[in-house]
């Protein structure tokens, strides 16, 4: 008694201990970045360094916001996603299809290599093949990144769902004379679609955050752009610009507060949506 | 004697799992053309396993070897195109398994669907109707045609599985205890409806329910440890069956 006693005590102290930091992160992002949430914020793009310096010389609070970051982020992850998505749907669907194929088992061990790999690396990587040819930082080159990121946890969540389906499913489909490939697009993707989804959200939110893979790719940019071909700004890149800028570091907290609602937003929703297809 | 029309022929059948141990073997019989066979025995001796080689449904595991011969038509089956086999000879599953994400309506016609056929609206809506009214479910569904099928009962589903069958006008329907997991109102309904189904299709069923097959069938397979004990009229095999082995299991000694 007095064991189990102890032991229920002692979990709930470690639970403590590991959700006390993260309570601790949202609450400092939220206190700090609270007041920077405006209009504007979201609408206008990062102040230049003479409006800065005028700002605070008055005494007025900075002006300008992240719209540049908010574009360049969406830009890069739109087109990283529309990219991701039917090439990791094809090689997943692969992966459960073969799962004793010899080549299948190397695709596997390479998934898991991609998702292993620190993404600097990545970010390097995908310098040397799309800076370099292209002869410039675009929006291209660092949805590039953000894309070979999202790959490997698309792949795995298109296979784990289609494992988990039923057989019967697949045989049911097959006995009425279909031929794999369009069992598998119009019976078994249709019904992995839940958990496929998820795993979209998931690699999406994953990303969203990352600084390093955009760092020789997308470089950064101090105005609002649409253009694909230029360097572009990311709200990771612009949290890592006013980090080394002094005259803009309040403005940290305003975007880290923007991209931890975005990341918690994504991870309910995926969840939610989860469940409702499990049902 | 009265002439009978084989439509199917096992010919020293064989099927193994595995190198050491066959799960079907050497089984030799004709099929007669639109009559209901059924196929009995103790759970484990090879039914669902005979079964699937008729459509190939072994070809999709490259470990499972089937020897012999099983003749379509005359037509060796075991060497002819498994998408060409399946399209001809339908199946029906113990569970009953409508697509999931398909309307009632897109699952009758998803054979069309899945074989890359398209049809007119018309053809659509004839064929829909005409397979849910030869499954008696036609009455019940026809203003729901576009909810999924899988908010229809456990007998509706399972008949809604065999429209999606018979859509694709199969010359044989395979059945694996299609009403094993059924109530048995539901049960009675689709006894019903294959005695009516018989004329257009022959039906090979394996049951464990001995009163299905005596109600259903004309002819029945009594298999044991992967053999066919004992083959011939049902009728016959209730009342005077000739293997030991049939015996027993039929008047509840084994299985
Ligand atoms: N996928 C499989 N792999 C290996 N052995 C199997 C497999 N499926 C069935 N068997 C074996 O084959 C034999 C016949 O099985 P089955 O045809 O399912 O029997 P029944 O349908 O009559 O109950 C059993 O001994 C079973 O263990
Ligand atoms: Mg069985």
């Amino acid at each position: 008694m007095v064991k189990d006693k102890l032991m229920l005590w002692s979990i709930c102290l470690l639970a403590t201990l590991t959700v006390v930091p993260l309570l601790a992160i949202l609450g400092e992002v939220l206190l700090r970045g609270y007041d920077q949430l405006s209009w504007t914020f979201f609408t206008e793009p990062t102040p230049t360094a003479y409006k800065t310096m005028e700002a605070i010389k008055t005494g007025e609070p900075i002006p300008g916001g992240i719209a540049n970051g908010i574009v360049g982020t969406m830009i890069m992850l739109g087109m990283a996603t529309v990219v991701a998505i039917p090439l990791g749907i094809l090689c997943g669907a692969f992966l459960a299809e073969n799962n004793k194929n010899s080549f299948a088992q190397f695709v596997s061990y390479l998934t898991d290599l991609l998702q292993g790999t620190p993404s600097v690396i990545i970010s390097i990587i995908t310098y040397i093949w799309v800076v370099v040819p292209m002869k410039g930082y675009s929006a291209i080159a660092g949805s590039a990144a953000l894309c070979i990121m999202m790959l490997p946890l698309i792949i795995r969540s298109t296979e784990e769902t289609l494992k988990i389906l039923p057989a019967s499913l697949k045989e049911a489909g097959l006995a009425l004379g279909g031929n794999k490939a369009r069992v598998m697009l119009k019976v078994q993707l249709p019904a992995a679609f839940g958990g496929i989804f998820t795993g979209v959200l998931l690699a999406i939110s994953r990303v969203i955050g990352e600084t390093a893979p955009l760092m020789f790719t997308a470089l950064g940019c101090s105005f609002i752009r649409f253009a694909v071909d230029k360097p572009i700004s990311a709200v990771p890149l612009l949290i890592w610009e006013f980090f080394n800028d002094p005259n803009l570091q309040e403005l940290i907290w305003g975007a880290s507060l923007f991209l931890l609602l975005f990341v918690l937003t994504l991870n309910l929703s995926s969840k939610y949506l989860a469940k409702k297809w499990n049902q | 004697m009265e002439s009978i029309t084989p439509i199917l022929e096992f010919k020293k059948t064989c099927v193994s799992y595995t190198k050491q141990t066959m799960a079907v073997k050497y089984v030799s019989a004709t099929i007669e053309k639109n009559t209901i066979t059924a196929i009995m025995g103790p759970s484990g001796c090879g039914k669902s396993t005979l079964l699937r080689a008729v459509n190939l449904m072994h070809n999709l595991y490259p470990n499972i070897r089937v020897d012999g011969e099983i003749l379509l038509n005359g037509e060796n089956i075991l060497s002819m195109e498994p998408i060409d086999v399946r399209r001809r000879i339908g199946m029906v599953f113990q569970r009953p398994a409508p697509f999931p994400t398909m309307s009632i309506f897109d699952n009758v016609l998803s054979g069309y669907a899945l074989n890359g056929i398209r049809l007119s609206k018309e053809e659509k809506m004839q064929t829909v109707e005409r397979c849910l009214k030869s499954v008696a479910l036609w009455n019940e569904v026809k203003d729901v045609l576009n909810k999924k099928g899988t908010f229809l009962s456990g007998g509706q589903q399972q008949r809604l599985c065999i429209a999606r069958a018979l859509a694709m006008k199969p010359d044989i329907l395979l059945m694996d205890e299609p009403t094993s997991a059924l109530d048995p109102i539901a049960t009675k309904h689709i006894e019903e409806l294959l005695l009516e189904l018989q004329k257009e299709v022959t039906i090979l069923i394996v049951t464990h329910n001995m009163g299905q097959a005596k109600r259903i069938s004309s002819k029945s397979m009594f298999m044991y440890l992967g053999e066919l004990v004992e083959y011939g009229d049902t009728a016959t095999m209730f009342s005077n069956p000739t293997d030991e082995r049939t015996k027993e299991y039929l008047t509840g000694k084994v299985g």
